[in-house]
């Protein structure tokens, strides 16, 4: 292939103006070149002679007339067995490998191979030479970490391939060629177990897409219970800064029930995904007894590395999850903060000079946030087998309205919403998933009953409480003061939950149902107090063994002691009467 | 050797183009007015147009004058023999002692390898129960002090600079009055920290761009003490009047403002260098304090509400106390587990039971019968804004702990705190007993 080049004629922060002749595509790759440096660009904008590109590094120092090498390919990922537990930038450049080689800063101009060349993988081949493969089909698998890594025919590869040959089991790297296929025009394809896809657009060979019906265990009581996930769903948690956004993907990035979770820090502190680096290799699986690392992927582009980089890590972070999808496993992808890739593509457009939306967000806001959680969906595979990929995203509004275009143009598109309200942080009632605002589409798997009786619970002691504000706690009845109390049991003993605690950190369905049946028997019985105080003092008395209760392990003797010790608490004021 | 251009092209705002080749982006210019010499840096190429903002201001600046290109981007001296110096937003020594040239260094340089970042594991104790208790400080923390103006942020800096346990301090000032520059540098000098401190300041009557320098001079001397394993704290203040200066040159070039005028890259401007906070594994840390007053006391100012996503908690100063509601450290969880078994404890419990007595504070101011229960939460408040919010409270964090629990024994029966049993068992001192 010729390859283009061009010449850079104008530089505005990280956006260049390019002159070029021949031929270029639209959000194709490019290097522009300074000395040794090669800065990655992308074309984002093209225009008679001239392309507009968006450098992923910073431009300090390039001048005008240094020369740009355009690739011809789109931006892409290398997509093969290797990519399980590592961590790499928003354009697949490992960073453990770039800080062994250049120390404790970034350096500019510099790429590595995503996938090592030289580790070795066992290949069980599951095809033979005259089998027809399509795009997706497995050609055979090796083992990464505890998956059957499904080695596939490239994605991009179109109609009937018929296998010619097939290499033996054994170990090979991922350049080798082990299976070559003959498309329908006759030629001969070399196939290894890397290839790669871009970015930008989505993996769709399924045979379907089904409604996502199975309920994702987060372990946190509050989303399984009132505001439940669905495999292959979507969800957003819109919060103010200090509301717990972070600390809550963290935790569910750790306990939820699913194969692979990818993390995808955009944008964001880069303390917070150095907690999750150096803790994950040290944390245990419970559900596999091996490092949590082994099904974890992290992609960290965080706040201070190029924005234009930030913008490509949420598509990087996607493609890797679709590509796990189609060996039939569950996916689920943490992205946090989608405002903070929502705010490169303000950053771009506005140096584009696009004319600007709300709060100058491009115009195109709302159709890319919904392409991107679209990207989401519970599939039925080739095999018949399904995988599912879910996406939640955070949401950093600015000022903490949900008014601003970046939460509206999510909610509009996501199956579910935890909203995180600064009254509840600030009272430190965690997780701050506000109970009354927050909605979730998708089915829980505690019985429908004891949610509607807590719910109705909840509203009615916000009522309360609002009453009480303002005629006091002597103009408010008995009945109420109870109503109210019963309320504020529910959400200290249930709704709020002790992440640094091992115990109540993670709430299993089997105790969730047990203990939201448990409540919902407190809430619907008659209790009798003499007055107030009593009432009061009796539901600070039962919150307190109910805390102490949660703390207890599952099923041990201490909470089954505890459980009789509530019962006999609760009995004692039903039976006053 | 430089070429020199002598033909101003246009002069608006702040920024000037000249016609010139062979310049790079973000270099540095020398321009040479009837008012002396400025230093401008370049901020946007459109073929042979370079475009420069001025740090002296543009006032003066004749289409005739002589620019000079240096050939290198912005530069900062690194020596020993700056500590005690005070420096102006161009590196300018401004205390009247020589200038240092010794060791430049580039400013804004490239940030840090997450990969190469460890969890933060020090805490900076500042003996203000508000800090060390509810929000300690960490090394390698970058927070904001979150205020309006008239509040005594700056002497609450002071006193933090004086108190905290580190090894230097960088005073960073933008846009700083006057007296205020005077009264931080006295503070500074009475308490002995002045030759552990080096000082850029950028005052409210130097002109705005060169405060636009600060933060980056502070925060590229800082890394390079830190590499040399130095804990560094890093004070700047005033954020606000930082993320100003960006608004007005980037209302000069004519960039699409996204929200009350500021541009779009606000938040990507404050975080490169918020972000420069970090522990070197092995070496030094650098921290940052950083004032963010907020203009009618509204959070959700561009200024304030981006800062807050960047940095890792704040604190909010209001009526002359760290506010204990919206205060938050956010790596305080990885320091208080090993500090004292009862230290979260406290943390939570009294701040719950804080929030109650706001509540019954605000019922009471409406007129209502009290409940023995609100007495209670009376008198915790009271205790509670005394002798633990009161700024002028000086103790160590294990001496706060138990005047927590004494204050708690004073009002409460146990069982009232929500606390853990286990806890009380431990910790609930026995003789005061709740009335």
């Amino acid at each position: 292939m010729n390859k283009q080049t061009g010449k850079i004629i104008g530089i505005s922060g990280n956006m260049l103006t390019v002159s070029f002749e021949g031929t270029i595509t639209q959000n194709e790759v490019g290097y522009a070149v300074r000395g040794n440096e090669k800065l990655k660009s992308e074309v984002i904008r093209i225009q008679g002679d001239k392309a507009y590109m968006q450098v992923f590094e910073s431009t300090k120092g390039l001048k005008v007339g240094d020369r740009v090498e355009f690739t011809g390919d789109l931006l892409s990922v290398q997509l093969g067995p290797g990519l399980l537990t590592q961590i790499y930038d928003g354009l697949q450049n490992p960073l453990p490998e770039l800080a062994e080689a250049h120390g404790f800063f970034l350096p500019r101009g510099v790429i590595l191979d995503p996938l090592s060349k030289d580790a070795k993988w066992h290949l069980t081949p599951l095809v033979k030479a005259g089998d027809v493969v399509r795009k997706g089909h497995y050609l055979g698998w090796v083992p990464e970490t505890q998956f059957k890594h499904y080695v596939m025919v490239p994605f991009y590869m179109d109609g009937d391939l018929t296998v010619e040959s097939v290499e033996k089991e054994g170990d090979y790297t991922i350049d080798q060629p082990i299976v070559t296929v003959r498309d329908e025009k006759g030629q001969k394809h070399g196939l290894t177990m890397v290839f790669e896809w871009p970015v930008k657009l989505p993996v769709n060979i399924y045979k379907q897409k089904i409604l996502p019906t199975q309920p994702l265990v987060t372990k946190a009581r509050i989303i399984d219970t009132f505001f439940p996930v669905a495999k292959g769903g979507t969800y957003c948690i819109p919060g103010p800064f200090g509301a717990g956004k972070t600390v809550l993907q963290q935790i569910t990035s750790r306990y939820a029930d699913v194969d692979i979770v990818i993390i995808a820090a955009c944008g964001e502190r880069a303390g917070e995904i150095v907690e999750t680096m150096r803790e994950f290799p040290e944390l245990v699986d419970p559900r596999t007894g091996k490092s949590l690392m082994e099904r974890t992927i992290i992609i960290a582009n965080t706040s201070s590395m190029p924005v234009a980089a930030r913008e490509a890590s949420v598509y990087t972070a996607t493609t890797l999850g679709e590509y796990y999808r189609q060996m039939g496993l569950d996916v689920l992808l943490l992205a946090d903060s989608t405002s903070r890739w929502a705010q490169a593509m303000r950053e771009l457009s506005g140096r584009l000079e696009e004319i600007p939306g709300e709060e100058a967000f491009p115009a195109y806001l709302e159709s890319r946030i919904a392409e991107f959680y679209e990207r989401a969906g519970l599939v039925e595979l080739f095999n018949g087998e399904q995988g599912s990929l879910t996406i939640g995203g955070t949401v950093s509004p600015a000022g903490g309205n949900f008014e601003e275009p970046v939460t509206q143009a999510t909610l509009k598109v996501v199956g579910a919403f935890h909203g995180l309200s600064r009254e509840r942080s600030n009272a430190r009632r965690f997780p701050a998933i506000h109970p009354l605002d927050s909605w979730s589409k998708y089915d829980s798997f505690v019985p429908e009953n004891n949610v509607s009786i807590s719910r109705d619970f909840l509203e009615k002691g916000a009522d309360v409480h609002q009453m009480m504000m303002v005629v006091g706690e002597e103009g408010t009845s008995q009945e109420d003061f109870v109503t109210y109390l019963k309320s504020e049991f529910l959400d200290a003993v249930f709704l709020q939950q002790n992440a640094f605690d091992p115990v109540d950190a993670a709430t299993n369905p089997d105790r969730q149902t047990h203990v939201i049946t448990q409540i919902a028997s407190v809430l619907e019985s008659e209790l009798q107090f003499a007055d107030k105080e009593e009432a009061r003092n009796f539901f600070y008395d039962l919150r307190q063994k109910f805390i102490d209760w949660n703390y207890l392990e599952w099923q041990s003797d201490e909470f089954r002691t505890q459980e009789k010790t509530i019962q006999t608490l609760i009995k004692g004021k039903t039976q006053d009467a | 050797m430089r070429k020199v251009y002598n033909k101003v092209l246009s002069v608006s705002g702040n920024v000037i183009t000249v016609k010139a080749a062979d310049v790079g982006y973000e270099e540095l210019a020398e321009i040479t007015t009837r008012r002396g010499k400025s230093l401008a840096q370049v901020i946007k190429i459109e073929e042979d147009t370079v475009s420069l903002q001025v740090f002296a201001g543009s006032r003066g600046v004749s289409t005739s004058d002589e620019v000079r290109f240096l050939g290198h981007p912005m530069q900062v001296a690194f020596s020993e023999n700056m500590l005690g110096r005070i420096f102006n937003g161009s590196g300018v020594p401004r205390d009247g002692g020589p200038e240092i040239a010794e060791n430049l260094i580039e400013i804004a340089g490239p940030s840090v390898n997450p990969a190469k970042r460890i969890i933060p594991k020090r805490m900076i104790r500042t003996n203000i129960p508000m800090i060390d208790v509810f929000n300690s400080l960490v090394a390698s923390q970058k927070l904001p002090i979150f205020s309006v103006s008239g509040e005594p942020y700056n002497e609450l800096l002071a006193r933090i600079a004086l108190q905290a346990e580190v090894d230097m301090i960088i005073l960073g000032g933008i846009g700083l009055k006057f007296d205020e520059y005077m009264k931080f540098r006295n503070t500074l000098e009475a308490g002995g920290a002045l030759n552990r401190s080096i000082i850029f300041m950028h005052t409210a009557s130097d002109p705005v761009v060169e405060g636009l320098m600060v933060p980056d001079l502070c925060l590229a001397v800082a890394e390079k003490f830190a590499l040399q394993g130095k804990e560094v704290l890093v004070l700047l203040t005033d954020m606000t009047n930082f993320s100003d200066a960006l608004k007005e040159i980037a209302i000069t070039m004519e960039q699409v403002p996204s929200n009350r005028g500021y541009p779009g890259d606000l938040y990507s401007q404050l975080a490169s260098r918020y972000e420069k906070a970090v522990d070197f594994e092995g070496t030094g840390a650098i921290t940052i304090l950083a004032v963010t007053t907020m203009p009618g006391d509204d959070v959700t100012h561009p200024v304030p509400d981006n800062t807050g996503y960047i940095t890792e908690g704040q604190f909010y100063l209001r009526n002359g106390r760290i506010e204990p509601f919206g205060s938050l450290s956010r790596l305080k969880q990885q320091v208080n587990k090993d500090s004292r078994d009862d230290h979260r404890a406290i943390m939570d419990g009294m701040i719950q039971l804080y929030a109650q007595y706001l509540e019954t504070e605000e019922k009471r101011s409406m007129g209502f019968r009290m409940s023995p229960w609100d007495e209670k939460l009376q008198r915790y408040g009271r205790l509670f804004e005394s002798g633990m919010m009161d700024l002028s409270v000086n103790i160590p964090l294990e001496e706060a702990l138990d005047r927590g629990w004494s204050i708690l024994a004073q009002c409460f029966k146990p069982e009232e705190t929500g606390l853990r049993s286990e806890l009380i068992k431990k910790f609930w001192p026995e003789k005061q007993q709740a009335d």
